[in-house]
């Protein structure tokens, strides 16, 4: 009698330990869904740069043209809104997520996780700038990536494990991306649009059938 | 045997107790308020609680002002970390020895 409320404490510590330190509402439906926007996202690029005719890199940084800049414009705003709606989506799936599980969407934990997701993450998003306003334009996917994978390293501390390794694959393809500069958009697509979509369906799979 | 009783310590053997130490285990300070959403028990319980624990020096206390709100935060004292550690290994001990 005494052992079974022994055992039953137990597996109620262990419980606690894991439901107070870590936030489980993040669906893997929630990185599909943000892997099928940014690859629509990439594809309107691609498109914007005519088919890739001309290489992003180069086509931005003809001297003086007048081009230069409204191209400029155009791609910030194309990658504004891939990112809010990958936000949106990612959002809408994990309040999904929450709702069914009986949790609630905003408590400590989603705090703490998106504290340590998004210093380094806004970080690399002001450094993406700079490099556009200083026409560094050929390290941009490779800064995107990097950055985001140690966001994404970083907050696995505070949600499920899997987001570290993750984030070491998306820090991986932003290195390659710097050295293989002509194939920023390719490995962009990978990281943000591939990536998202085979780990969202690994985690919906794992913890969500 | 004997040994394994002298660690069980009087002082957690409470579901809230037990609750509020293993929060304050793995997350470093926590709100008042999250506590009691993760224990689901009351306002005036868990205060009980926590207050006991306190005075053991197993947990502190610290109060800060969130614009005219107080809130108040808890976190685990290394004595009862390592006396909580000892509990539960001799919880484990005990399901073990049976």
């Amino acid at each position: 009698m005494e052992d079974s409320q022994n055992f039953k404490d137990l597996s109620e510590i262990k419980n606690l330990m894991e439901r107070s330190s870590r936030f489980h509402s993040l669906s893997g439906l929630s990185g599909v869904s943000a892997g099928i926007v940014a690859i629509l996202g990439a594809f309107a690029i691609y498109w914007l740069l005519n088919f890739g005719q001309l290489m992003y890199d180069e086509h931005l940084y003809v001297p003086g043209s007048s081009v230069r800049r409204n191209m400029t414009g155009l791609l910030l705003l194309v990658a504004s809104l891939t990112f809010i709606f990958a936000l949106g989506c990612a959002l809408f799936f994990s309040y999904r997520k929450a709702k069914r599980n009986h949790l609630k969407l905003w408590d400590h934990t989603t705090k703490r996780l998106l504290v340590h997701f998004f210093i380094p993450l806004i970080t690399g998003g002001l450094f993406t700038l700079i490099l556009i306003f200083r026409s560094d334009i050929t390290l941009v996917a490779s800064a995107m990536l990097t950055f985001y994978g140690l966001a994404l390293v970083n907050a696995g501390k505070y949600t499920f494990g899997e987001i570290h390794y993750l984030g070491i694959l998306e820090i991986t393809l932003g290195l390659l991306a710097g050295i293989f500069t002509n194939f920023g958009l390719v490995f962009w697509t990978i990281g943000f649009g591939i990536l998202h979509i085979v780990y969202g369906l690994i985690m919906y799979f794992r913890y969500e059938r | 045997m004997k040994n394994i009783l002298a660690n069980l310590n009087k002082a957690f053997e409470n579901r809230i107790r037990l609750g509020i130490m293993s929060v304050l285990m793995v997350n470093d300070w926590m709100e008042f308020n999250s506590l009691k959403e993760l224990l689901e028990t009351t306002d005036g319980n868990l205060a009980s609680h926590l207050k006991a624990l306190e005075e053991k020096a197993y947990i502190k206390m610290k109060k800060q002002f969130v614009g005219r709100k107080p809130n108040t935060s808890y976190q685990a004292t290394e004595a009862g970390k390592t006396l909580f550690r000892l509990h539960l290994d001799a919880l484990e001990d005990l399901i073990k020895k049976q």
